[in-house]
């Protein structure tokens, strides 16, 4: 059995050391995939639903379902069900095992929403993923909680469970200043990952979202927050096996807090009614970044750069040492739906 | 031999001080709230207790502002209100006041409504904080419903007056 490095070996694709394993594989992206690679955007769909919430504090469930069909079709320029078939091939994961990444660390009131979740779990099963093939995961079990998700090993049902299950990888990964084990999730049990981050202020990040959302993957996190997380956001994506196989980002930014986060500050709660999606997650991030600070000028409040913490970390999973993907505004193709 | 026995037994003493110590101080600070304690309120699961140096366990990204004000440990549990308004408090234990004090003004904002609990408490619409001697204390709604304001105050004082 070949594994994924000898498979692309084998398909003559070029490692370019740039970006995501997408650029190895193609890209899911409609605009993106009739241009060469110097000229070709990454690009990013923020798509809206300004009647997401109703009167409640839940997102409507249908209207989740909708927004994401519509996100994916925007992006893939495909019906949902081929744009899911799409994602599964690109990801090399028929028949094999896709993590969903949530981000449930904020509690209750600001993680990764139910709803979201089992629409794509819903739209992986309609076009063949079996459900004991799709693993919802993160940290620990209270943040899978926190996300509405019951523990659940039955390779019979959708799986959910955490690194405290899986275990973490003996040896150490390093990269930069990025030294650290990995679960066992990401390294060993599945074939690609599906990022499902919440959108959040950090009280030292600046802002977390798609890169911040793997500090979830590893076991001592807090050994990666010095200096406004900046570059370990970077260093620790810049690690093969989160380069191959973190896939696509349908960010969630349904809610969000502007501000006090990553915890749960409801005086600081506010409804984007958006999905973001995109398979560069830095300029995910950098579109993200845009998002927050322009609702912290609404209500405002300073910039992240004066507060003391901007997301430096973008830039530098930018740079030429990382090559994470672009956050050059002029490179990132941005459609709003 | 004598010597001996009765060093041991000076440590023996001295052991079973401190455990006795630390029992008392645990029963002393437990400050949740049993189900029915406070009208309308049941706790429902089981208190989670977090040292320092495992703080980033709950509330990683935000645990080094604890630790650099004095968290000594965190405390947490979580509620329903009437089976339909959840909430959870958490007390931060921290080594002195003057933490406490830090990590109460740093949740401070404009729409903060000052309330007397504690040496000092702020109301919002969906949360409550307060500090109190070395503790600092955080009970927040996870919606906003027409009671919620109301249910939240009671709660607080609950805690307030088991601290």
């Amino acid at each position: 059995m070949k594994n994924r490095r000898e498979f692309l070996k084998g398909t003559g694709a070029v490692l370019l050391g740039s970006q995501s394993a997408f650029a190895l594989a193609g890209s899911l992206s409609s605009a993106s995939a009739d241009q060469d690679a110097s000229s070709a955007k990454s690009k990013v769909v923020i798509a809206r639903d300004l009647a997401l919430h109703g009167q409640g504090s839940e997102p409507n469930e249908q209207r989740v379902i909708n927004l994401l069909d519509h996100a994916m079709t925007t992006y893939t320029g495909r019906d949902p069900k081929d744009a899911w078939k799409h994602v599964i091939a690109m990801g090399l994961a028929q028949d094999k095992v896709i993590g969903l990444k949530v981000n449930g660390l904020g509690s209750k009131g600001i993680a990764t929403h139910t709803a979201l979740i089992m629409a794509v779990a819903e739209r992986l099963q309609l076009a063949g993923v079996k459900a004991g093939n799709i693993l919802v995961w993160d940290q620990n079990a209270h943040f899978l909680e926190a996300c509405g998700m019951t523990v659940n090993t039955d390779p019979g049902k959708i799986r959910c469970y955490s690194s405290e299950v899986a275990g973490f990888e003996e040896q150490e990964s390093s990269w930069g200043v990025a030294r650290i084990r990995i679960t066992k999730i990401l390294t060993r049990e599945c074939a690609t990952i599906i990022n499902l981050p919440i959108l959040k202020d950090h009280s030292m990040a600046g802002v977390t979202f798609a890169l911040k959302n793997m500090y979830g993957v590893v076991d001592r996190p807090f050994t990666l927050h010095a200096d406004n997380c900046n570059p370990a956001v970077a260093d620790l994506n810049a690690i093969p096996v989160f380069r191959e196989k973190i896939r696509l980002t349908i960010g969630d930014a349904m809610s969000s807090v502007y501000d006090g986060g990553p915890g749960f500050h409801p005086e600081r709660l506010w409804y984007p009614n958006a999905l973001i999606v995109g398979e560069d997650r830095v300029a995910v991030d950098q579109t993200a970044w845009g998002i927050l600070e322009r609702k912290r000028a609404e209500v405002g409040m300073p910039t992240l750069e004066a507060a003391g913490r901007p997301p430096r970390y973008i830039a530098t999973a930018a740079d030429a040492s990382h090559r994470l993907g672009t956050n050059d505004p002029k490179r990132i193709n941005l459609v709003e739906v | 031999m004598h010597y001996s026995i009765w060093k041991r037994s000076i440590v023996a003493v001295a052991m079973a001080a401190l455990v006795l110590g630390l029992g008392c101080n645990k029963t002393q600070q437990d400050p949740f709230p049993v189900s029915g304690a406070i009208t309308g309120w049941q706790k429902t699961d089981a208190t989670r207790v977090f040292a320092a140096k495992d703080l980033w366990q709950y509330i990683d990204g935000d645990a080094e502002h604890f630790i650099q004000a004095g968290v000594v440990s965190t405390s947490t549990s979580d509620y329903t209100y009437n089976g339909n308004l959840e909430a959870v408090i958490d007390v931060h234990t921290m080594s002195g006041p003057d933490g406490a004090r830090k990590i109460l003004e740093t949740g401070l904002t404009r729409d903060a409504k000052t309330i007397q609990l504690g040496d000092e408490g702020l109301q919002y619409a969906q949360s409550v904080s307060f500090r109190k001697g070395r503790y600092v204390v955080r009970v927040v709604a996870y919606e906003a419903t027409p009671d919620a304001r109301q249910a939240l105050m009671a709660l607080a004082h609950g805690v307030e007056a088991r601290l």
